[in-house]
């Protein structure tokens, strides 16, 4: 029988995944066995050219991790979903943006202005700044277009599987592949494979009671009380709301749940839930207080919480409902040109 | 979904709506959305013609879906939920967008509110497409009812549902029944005697078959719901054996220690250590103050035990706890009087003849402690003018802004007992505004003008007792601004009486919090609706009278608790009533037992099973509130008739307008 044909590719993401997949040990040596590799930059010396070779819907299994930054990370999205027939979106960046993403709270030109001109490493004398085309003596060069907003895999191309994680556990992938080589029937198309159905709190194994937040601390602020929830000592642990499948590996260390693993199927929006779900159980004092004081209380509590958007929409800010930050009104139509 | 068919009907509820709104355009465009079949618009749609219409087309066009754009579903959504059922269609497949209050009421653009009306109908027809058929819930009633406060108005409340042949648990904090009315000396405007009327009422409490009076008892614990409430109620220990007391008074008449008696004599007179409030006191059981009791201070004493004929004196009683069963609960909690210290410059407590209202009423009460004389606080002295001073902490932006509504007439009907008990005294009320509305009152008013009541219309700015004039001397005077002839005055007085108003009891937050109500700003209750609901609130079977809403006089109160019992009895009658499926539930497979809501629920509804580690809501206490839904970070509750679907549906509708095509579909993958 043919060897199934095996694609990988990075879009705008840290190589993480790519580094998690070889992590899966000597796995790798039956994934040699099974597949073909017919395009992984990473590890293989492919051009893209090789891929628009290929008949559409050549490749079996296509993992496509990192977000879609640049007009390059689109293309590619288009090309392989045309030449793929199963495309999966890996690991966080592909599946709701990522880290990458946090770069919709701020705009194109302010993230140019950082990273060129006005970061104190740069050395920019003249002040060039990337432009998707530059005349130069030669003829005209033409570099990808940075976009103004990052997206998720699925907001460009139709995707057929989601494997979250940042980076997705080697044991799990290891399982995805093993169901692909055993030809396994196929899950309903657009789940979540590679992770569990309940949230993280169900494998974590700290202690939990009725929660009361009485104050925010940061990890660095407060050394947690070994055996118990990290949430109700008030440090931020994205727990309750991410799907489980890692393990609880960072509660079990003492740092909360950074929530990669995304939220569960019945959430629409993660960062707006935990915000929900930790406003409902901040102490708010009794009834009978003065509501006034029991604002300013509660306001000064607000205030312990450092970098809420960035720490409720750490990977999910490209998937959330508003999907970016509106910025001195430039994110209007923002999204139009992705 | 996509062969839902759906029915819109706009009404012009006469020119409410269509005076602003184009309905005529609503009902076309409304007409062209997908999923909708037929769209009308309507003279009143909540008549039976209206009604008809809705019956007629969900048989003739088999409508699966029906939306009615009319008023706030607290008026009418019962109305067309019942036309749905009555065509066969089940009531929960109706959604209704509220164009009324929330659009045409709002508005005089016309252009602007018609454009509203369409998101407002979007968001309905789009809602309504993932509404599912529900079945309401059945309750059986428990017979009983529990009433809070042993005023008069859950005096006449208990007594109209014992006589209707219901159980009834009286609950009152005080050792006697009877409340504020029981302190009063003559209730205007017809001067009956107070206690004359009243006490029968209590006595009949008292003997009634069917009433359970558990004074000098205070509810600890309320679960449950409509039909089914588990009250527990501390009765706290009085150190007296009601079985064996027979209310002789002997203890009473031995008791060696004598106590400023600050509650029922408003502090003007004494009672005992051991001590019924008044001789009328209903039970007739008296308590031993223990802050007071020389036995329970320094350990001497037992007096009361010795001269006890029937052994009833039981030093080492505890307080009980009783837990009671059942189906409705009225809350009669009354209200507490305005304390005038808060106003300085009127000189309560620091100027001697200064007296509150209460302190009045105990004065002129025969059974009081002056007997009946009106004397200065020398108890000697009878003051040859009196000035009566209306609206203290009332309508006055730095206490409390709302009128008390009974301050006037009380004022009134002292100005009238002074010049019967002291014919030569001069009588000066000072008044904002004389509101005299009910029957009989503004009669009232002018039999006082007659009698030479001096009337004179400011607020005062001081009472004080430096004099700068002569005459002054050794007086209260009054500082004033006469707004009629806009001049200041001093008017020297031996006595003042502060006509104080009516405030929330302090506790009143806690117990709202307890019985799951809502305070409005003034610490008062709030009714299910301040006009056509008012003794109903937001949570079934509990129900509020008298004072603790608001305040009000003594008829009014009476109407009150008499139309509370109405209600219950009503609901009683029915024995099982149906209740919205609009409940909470959690899907135990993708519960993670995180334990975020276990602490959110207002009517306990969510119990966590260590055993499993999951949540669970108990069906039957869930109100359906919401809150619970919210915070589930899981996803893991739903909530029948609310679920994640059809808020993201409506909010999509009501941005149909504004949002880009397809974002819908993409937020819900």
């Amino acid at each position: 029988m043919a060897k199934k044909k095996l694609a990988m590719y990075w879009a705008a993401s840290c190589g993480g995944c790519e580094i998690a997949t070889l992590n899966i040990g000597m796995k790798i040596l039956d994934v040699d066995a099974n597949f073909e590799i017919v395009f992984w930059p990473c590890v293989a010396d492919f051009k893209y050219e090789d891929v628009r070779g290929y008949p559409d819907g050549y490749i079996d299994l296509c993992l496509f991790n990192g977000a879609i930054r640049t007009s390059e990370n689109e293309e590619i999205a288009h090309l392989l979903r045309q030449k793929s027939k199963v495309l999966v979106a890996f690991g966080s960046c592909s599946c709701e943006g990522g880290i990458p993403a946090l770069a919709n709270l701020t705009t194109k030109e302010e993230i140019f202005r950082s990273v060129y001109l006005e970061n104190p490493s740069t050395d920019n004398p003249n002040g060039v700044v990337p432009q998707p085309v530059t005349e130069v003596p030669e003829g005209k060069v033409e570099i990808p277009e940075f976009y103004g907003m990052v997206k998720s895999l699925d907001q460009v191309v139709p995707v057929d599987y989601y494997i979250p994680g940042c980076p997705p556990e080697a044991h799990q992938i290891a399982a995805v592949l093993d169901l692909v080589m055993q030809d396994a029937p196929l899950p309903s198309p657009g789940s979540v494979i590679g992770a569990g159905v309940v949230s993280v709190c169900d494998e974590c194994p700290l202690e939990k009671h009725e929660k009361v937040i009485a104050q925010f601390y940061r990890p660095h602020q407060k050394k947690p009380e070994p055996g118990v929830c990290l949430l109700e000592q008030g440090i931020i642990c994205l727990g309750p709301v991410t799907r489980a499948g890692c393990g609880a590996k960072c509660p079990q260390a003492g740092m909360g749940c950074r929530g990669c693993y995304g939220p569960l199927d019945n959430v629409v929006d993660q960062g707006a839930k935990i915000l929900s779900a930790i406003a409902s159980v901040v102490d708010i004092g009794s009834p009978s207080e003065d509501e006034e004081e029991m604002a300013q209380r509660i306001s000064a509590m607000m205030g312990t919480l450092a970098d809420p958007a960035g720490t409720f929409y750490r990977f999910s800010m490209a998937h959330s409902l508003l999907q970016r930050a509106r910025v001195d009104g430039s994110g209007d139509g923002e999204g139009g040109k992705a | 979904m996509s062969e839902e068919r759906v029915g819109v009907y706009i009404c012009h509820c006469g020119t409410n709506i269509a005076g602003t709104v184009d309905v005529e355009d609503v009902a076309r465009w409304a007409g062209e959305q997908p999923h909708v079949v037929v769209a009308r618009d309507y003279k009143f749609m909540c008549s039976s013609l209206g009604q008809e219409l809705i019956e007629k087309d969900i048989k003739e066009f088999g409508l699966t879906r029906v939306v009615v754009a009319s008023c706030s579903p607290h008026m009418h959504e019962k109305t067309f939920r019942g036309a749905c059922e009555r065509a066969g269609l089940n009531p929960f497949l109706f959604e209704m967008a509220n164009i009324r209050e929330q659009d045409s009421w709002a508005t005089n653009d016309r252009k602007a509110a018609t454009q509203k009306a369409k998101a407002l109908v979007k968001a309905a027809i789009e809602r309504v497409i993932h509404h599912e058929p529900l079945d309401p819930l059945q309750v059986e009633i428990n017979s009983s009812t529990l009433i809070v406060g042993g005023g008069i108005a859950g005096i006449t409340a208990a007594l109209e549902l014992a006589n209707a042949g219901y159980h009834v648990y009286l609950v009152e904090r005080e050792p006697s029944i009877g409340g504020h009315m029981a302190q009063l000396d003559k209730t205007f405007p017809t001067l009956d005697c107070s206690a004359c009327i009243l006490t029968p009422k209590m006595v009949e409490v008292d003997q009634h078959p069917n009433i359970t009076l558990l004074s000098y008892s205070e509810v600890e614990k309320v679960e449950g719901h409509l039909g089914d409430f588990t009250v527990t109620v501390r009765k706290k220990a009085r150190h007296v054996i009601e079985d064996l007391c027979t209310g002789c008074g002997e203890c009473e008449r031995r008791c060696p220690k004598r106590v400023i008696d600050n509650s029922f004599e408003a502090g003007l007179g004494f009672r005992k250590a051991i001590y019924r409030p008044f001789p009328q006191a209903v039970p007739k059981y008296p308590v031993i103050d223990t802050d007071n009791c020389l036995w329970f201070q320094i350990g001497k004493c037992r007096v009361c035990e010795r001269f006890c004929p029937t052994g009833a004196i039981d030093y080492e009683q505890q307080d009980e706890l009783l837990e009671i069963k059942v189906g409705n609960i009225i809350l009669a909690t009354g209200y507490k009087l305005f304390d005038p210290r808060r106003i300085p410059q009127y000189g309560y407590g620091r100027l001697a003849n200064v007296f509150t209202s209460l302190e009045f009423e105990r004065m002129v009460n025969a059974a009081g402690p002056t007997g009946g004389r009106i004397v200065l606080r020398d108890g000697e002295t009878e003051p040859k003018s009196v000035a009566i001073i209306h609206c203290v902490g009332s309508r006055d932006r730095n206490y409390n802004e709302y009128c008390s509504k009974v301050c006037c007439m009380y004022s009134l009907k002292f100005a009238h007992l002074v010049h019967e008990r002291l014919p030569e005294a001069e009588v000066y009320n000072f008044y904002i505004d004389i509101r005299t509305p009910g029957k009989g009152y503004e009669e009232f008013y002018h039999r006082l003008l007659e009698e030479g009541t001096h009337f004179i219309r400011g607020r005062v700015a001081e009472v004080t007792d430096a004099a700068r004039q002569p005459g002054e001397e050794g007086k209260l005077i009054v500082q004033v601004e006469d707004t009629l002839i806009g001049k200041q005055r001093r008017i020297p007085v031996d006595m003042v009486i502060l006509s104080a108003g009516l405030e929330a009891q302090p506790d009143a937050r806690e117990v709202a919090q307890k019985f799951g109500l809502g305070c409005d700003a003034n610490g008062f209750f709030v009714e299910r609706h301040p006009k056509l609901d008012p003794v109903a609130t937001m949570t079934d079977g509990v129900f509020i009278a008298g004072t603790c809403q608001g305040p009000r006089d003594i008829p009014d109160t009476v109407a009150q608790g008499a139309a509370a019992a109405a209600r219950i009895a009503s609901l009683i009658s029915q024995r099982v009533v149906q209740m919205e499926p609009v409940r909470a539930h959690i899907d135990e497979d993708l519960c993670s037992g995180c334990r975020i809501c276990n602490d959110l629920c207002p009517y306990n509804a969510i119990v966590y099973h260590e055993d499993r580690q999951v949540s669970e809501v108990i069906t039957a206490l869930c109100q359906g509130c919401g809150a619970c839904v919210a915070a589930c970070p899981s996803g893991a509750i739903t909530e029948a008739h609310f679920t994640d679907e059809q808020i993201m549906s409506e909010i999509e509708g009501i941005l149909w307008d504004v949002r880009p095509q397809g974002a819908h579909e993409a937020a819900l993958a």
